[in-house]
């Protein structure tokens, strides 16, 4: 199946589409934010502290007078950063070791089946505590150790489409026309791989913003004056007898974005296989 | 037979034990630089680095030393917490109670209400609790479990006075107490594998209701209940088991940040002080045993799945 | 055979199901009326997509939700209307005095029960008996329906078991309760052929051992000929031909049922000649012609046929056959007062 039929199929999702547009504002805004926040949002006003939104404050200030609204705009940053190593890293390392596993074959196949699915059943989270606790607790090591963890199912992905591929004639032909395998590979098993790696890289996006902002809300991701949904949430927590509003508002922007990953991921998955709608 | 079978699925278990300890052992590898001195901090004694790296082992090459470790964690030797000197794999044991507890509960949670919420919305299809099936179904499978637990902390001990924020009573102290303190934390951890639960199960169901032999019940004179109890509902819950299990691994990860939240002295909050404290050799171990549990679980689930369906031969 | 008596156990009058869907509304059954006497053998006959099974599971009541059935739509049972039940009444019929099989046996038993427990189950819900007393029913009723080793089998689960088996105990489970009337939906579609014939056999057997009455549908006019007593004709959802089987293989009067009866290799009366479908194919049923929804396929039709729409009328005045047709074929296939250049044998 093509790409362009997958994306034309991909449209009609209506949800999954909407999260689609979703999430490509928060990378803009991500992208813009510093130009957006119409604050420094680590400013501190402590003439301001606990606001309650008002036209100049749109969600308040927190406990140090610092415009919450800023610090949301700031956090899809961090967010954003995370989705994309939890993709790039798992491409440009999963994806490879997949297709040269799934094209070797045999005892190699076998061994790299069985490190895949050994990975794959540690919990992620605990995974992810353990990398960075061992790299040395900070954001940059946080999303690495997010990007790593993600590695296996890219290469599990990777692994079965070679499998698929390998038999077909094109590319028996290819070989005996010469062609280097491992590229031959690659060539055609890229446009193969794309529908389902891009599902899973939108599933990811929803695994990497809710690994981040729980690292950092274990104040193992962002450090301050880094702005983290998950760290924000944390500060919120313990003023949560002053204003339990302000877990409010991090925590909506970070269950929306991993929604709407959920989303886009379940809208891609029916429109590669429309027998799955169904919900 | 069965046991035969058992002992075949115990054996495929072995390769996992080996590569999952082997990825938590070479945790140590990522440390950058030397890493008895990222350990220790830059202004330790030589002779004290030199000490530790003996107690660590690491003069040998990786694979020996990989070799002396898990020989050690075998006879449940995990070393001795570099913080406290105190032998890892008491202090991690010594937690595992509380946090088994909370995460039982918390499967329950999640078993329990996804298994409720997928029969009622088959059941009454296009009623109101098919509608709260559906939208819990979508959207909790999205919330962060931290957030879930201080909306409820807001709601239930801040607002309604109801339960506490934090603490925890073992149900060997105090059963009352217990289901006190372990009922806003076991909701927080289950809530998204109970919204997973329901959407696998409801739309499991969904098909299995739609089967031939379902219809062949009908013609026999069975009611709408029986079907989906004695008829739909072992079936549906088989590709559900698999997903039960993941919950289950995904609850021992979320312990992590729910014991923290809820001040439980579980080995979830061991963890994230032992890394706080640079304390590797007691995350190692609390890591190593939270692992394993998660593949024992797997194991577990594996059985379950075989038991409940009568066409995988032993 | 056992005695008929002349009162129907089952009469439908003008059963009309529909399913309104995006594109518009489908009658898989438009007004069907036909009765079943006790003890009798009933074939409904008819391509596919001609509304066989919907109105069978319309029996049952087992139809699809979304198949609502027009007023004035009747199926009386014993007297009783049977779409006028209670729901917790039509359960007490079903399986206990009504009770149906499935063309596929591989589908149709629950794959994580045993087979003794699926069969146990239509007794237990009909009939107060102990444990003992339901294996001793199941045992009998597997021996009855020819299962081999009835003490072994009944603990397997239906993946253990062929496809010839598994109908077996489909037959086992619809038989459990001595019903009266038996819905069969193209039992032996799903089988080879071999097995297909003992399964036939083993449905005439236990038809003539109980008197029950039974509704065959099918496709295939050979097994027909082989157990029926008086055959349906069906087509796009409505009966345009009935008679007895004697009757109606002497003489089809319906040049549909003459087109499927030259379908068949056993009953074409030169068996080495090319097999002849009937040219075309069913036609949808969001556009049927007008008039005569055969006349489009039909080597006989005339303009009429597309303008009016034949009603079923009797035949002939001794005997109970009807067709609906506006020139109903003679003797072998002649046609009586109107004749095209014949495409069928
Ligand atoms: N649930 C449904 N929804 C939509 N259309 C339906 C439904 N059930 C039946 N139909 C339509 O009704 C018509 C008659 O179907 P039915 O199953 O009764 O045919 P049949 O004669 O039993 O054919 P077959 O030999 O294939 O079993 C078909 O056109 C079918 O598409
Ligand atoms: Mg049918």
């Amino acid at each position: 199946m093509s790409i362009k039929e997958v994306m034309r199929r991909f449209r009609s999702e209506r949800l999954a589409f909407v999260s689609f547009i979703f999430l490509l504002i928060i990378s803009i805004v991500a992208i813009f934010a510093p130009l957006i926040t119409p604050y420094n949002p680590n400013a501190q006003n402590l003439s301001n502290i606990l606001a309650n939104p008002s036209f100049s404050h749109w969600m308040g200030t927190d406990n140090l007078g610092r415009d919450i609204f800023s610090r949301v705009i700031m956090g899809t940053r961090t967010a954003i950063q995370a989705s994309l190593f939890a993709i790039i890293i798992p491409l440009s390392i999963g994806v490879p070791i997949g297709i040269i596993a799934g094209y070797l074959g045999g005892i190699i196949d076998d061994i790299f089946m069985r490190i895949v699915d050994a990975i794959i059943a540690i919990p992620g989270i605990l995974l992810a505590l353990g990398i960075t606790a061992a790299l040395g607790i900070s954001l940059w090591n946080a999303m690495i150790a997010i990007g790593i963890v993600a590695i296996p199912q890219f290469a599990r992905l990777a692994r079965g489409q070679t499998l698929q591929v390998r038999t077909e004639p094109y590319v028996e032909s290819a070989k005996i026309s010469g062609a280097g395998p491992i590229w031959t590979m690659f060539k055609h098993i890229i446009p193969n791989i794309s529908p389902p790696v891009l599902v899973q890289a939108s599933v990811n996006i929803s695994f990497a913003v809710l690994a981040e902002t729980s690292l950092s809300f274990l104040g193992m991701g962002a450090q301050s004056p880094q702005i983290s949904w998950g760290s924000m949430i944390q500060q919120a927590y313990s003023m949560i007898n002053l204003n339990p509003w302000l877990i409010v508002y991090p925590g909506v922007a970070t269950a929306l974005t991993v929604m709407a990953g959920n989303f886009v991921g379940d809208g891609l998955r029916v429109a590669i296989d429309p027998k799955l709608k169904k919900l | 037979m069965f046991f035969k079978f058992l002992l075949r699925r115990l054996i495929y278990v072995i390769p996992t034990l080996l590569i999952t300890t082997l990825v938590v052992f070479s945790f140590i590898l990522l440390i950058p630089g030397d890493p008895v001195v990222a350990l220790l901090g830059e202004n330790a004694t030589p002779e004290k680095i030199a000490q530790m790296r003996e107690q660590l082992g690491l003069n040998d090459p990786i694979l020996v030393q990989y070799g002396n470790w898990l020989l050690h964690a075998i006879h449940g030797d995990l070393g001795k917490s570099i913080f406290t000197g105190q032998p890892v794999f008491e202090a991690v044991t010594g937690r595992l109670a509380v946090t088994f507890q909370l995460v039982f509960i918390s499967m329950l949670v999640s078993v329990g209400l996804g298994m409720f919420f997928a029969i009622t919305s088959v059941y009454f299809p296009n009623s109101v609790m098919d509608y709260i099936a559906r939208f819990i179904s979508i959207l909790g499978a999205s919330l962060p479990n931290f957030w879930v637990a201080m909306l409820l902390v807001v709601f239930f001990s801040l607002t309604l006075n109801w339960l506490p924020a934090t603490g925890f009573i073992s149900i060997t102290e105090n059963t009352a107490g217990f289901f006190k303190t372990v009922l806003l934390p076991a909701i927080s951890l289950g809530a998204v594998g109970m919204a997973v639960i329901t959407r696998h199960l409801r739309s499991s169901l969904l098909e299995v209701m739609g089967a031939d032999f379902v219809r062949t019940a009908y013609s026999k004179g069975v009611s709408r209940w029986r079907s989906i109890f004695n008829h739909g509902l072992r079936n549906a819950m088989l590709p559900v088991v698999t997903t039960i299990g993941i919950g289950f691994g995904n609850a021992i990860g979320g312990t992590v940040v729910i014991e923290t939240i809820f001040a439980i002295p579980g080995t979830g909050q061991l963890a994230v002080n032992s890394i706080l404290q640079r304390d590797f050799t007691m995350l190692q171990g609390v890591v190593l045993i939270l692992i394993v549990l998660v593949i024992i679980i797997n194991f577990i689930t594996d059985i379950v799945y075989a038991l409940l369906d009568p066409r995988i031969e032993y | 055979m056992t005695s008929k008596e002349e009162w129907p156990l089952l009469e439908v009058k003008n059963l009309h199901a529909s399913i309104s869907t995006t594109k518009g509304n489908i009658i898989p059954v438009n007004s069907i009326s036909y009765s079943i006497k006790p003890g009798e053998i009933v074939a409904l006959v008819g391509e596919s997509g001609s509304g066989k099974s919907v109105s069978a599971l319309s029996i049952m009541r087992l139809n699809a939700p979304e198949i609502k059935y027009k007023s004035g739509s009747v199926i009386n049972y014993k007297g009783k209307n049977l779409l006028e039940l209670k729901e917790k009444e039509m359960r007490r019929l079903r399986g206990n005095e009504i009770s149906m099989i499935f063309q596929d046996p591989m589908f149709s038993l629950n794959p994580v029960h045993r087979i003794g427990k699926q069969i146990a189950e239509t007794v237990k819900l009909h009939r107060k008996v102990t444990p003992k007393e339901a294996k001793d029913i199941v045992l009998d009723l597997l021996k009855k329906v020819g299962i081999p080793d009835p003490e072994r089998r009944m603990s397997n689960y239906p993946h253990q078991l062929s496809g010839g088996m598994r109908q077996r105990v489909m037959i086992a489970m619809a038989l459990a309760c001595q019903p009266t009337l038996l819905i069969a939906d193209e039992p032996t579609t799903a089988l080879d052929v071999t097995i297909q014939a003992q399964i036939l056999t083993l449905i005439r057997n236990l038809q003539e051992e109980t008197g029950i009455s039974v509704l065959l549908i099918t496709h295939d006019l050979g097994v027909v000929a082989e157990i029926a007593d008086r055959v349906l004709v069906m087509y796009c959802g409505k009966i345009v031909e009935e008679g007895t089987v004697d009757e109606l293989f002497e003489n089809p009067l319906h040049p549909y049922t003459k087109g499927l009866m030259a379908s068949v290799p056993e009953l074409s009366e030169h068996s080495k000649r090319r097999l002849e479908t009937i040219p075309g194919s069913v036609p949808n049923p969001l556009e049927l012609p007008k008039g005569c929804n055969f006349c489009d396929r039909c080597p006989y039709a005339s303009e009429e046929c597309g303008e009016k729409e034949p009603v079923l009328t009797k035949a002939s005045a001794e005997s109970d056959r009807q067709v609906a047709c506006w020139y109903p074929l003679g003797k072998k296939g002649e046609i009586n007062h109107y004749a095209k250049t014949s495409n069928f044998s």
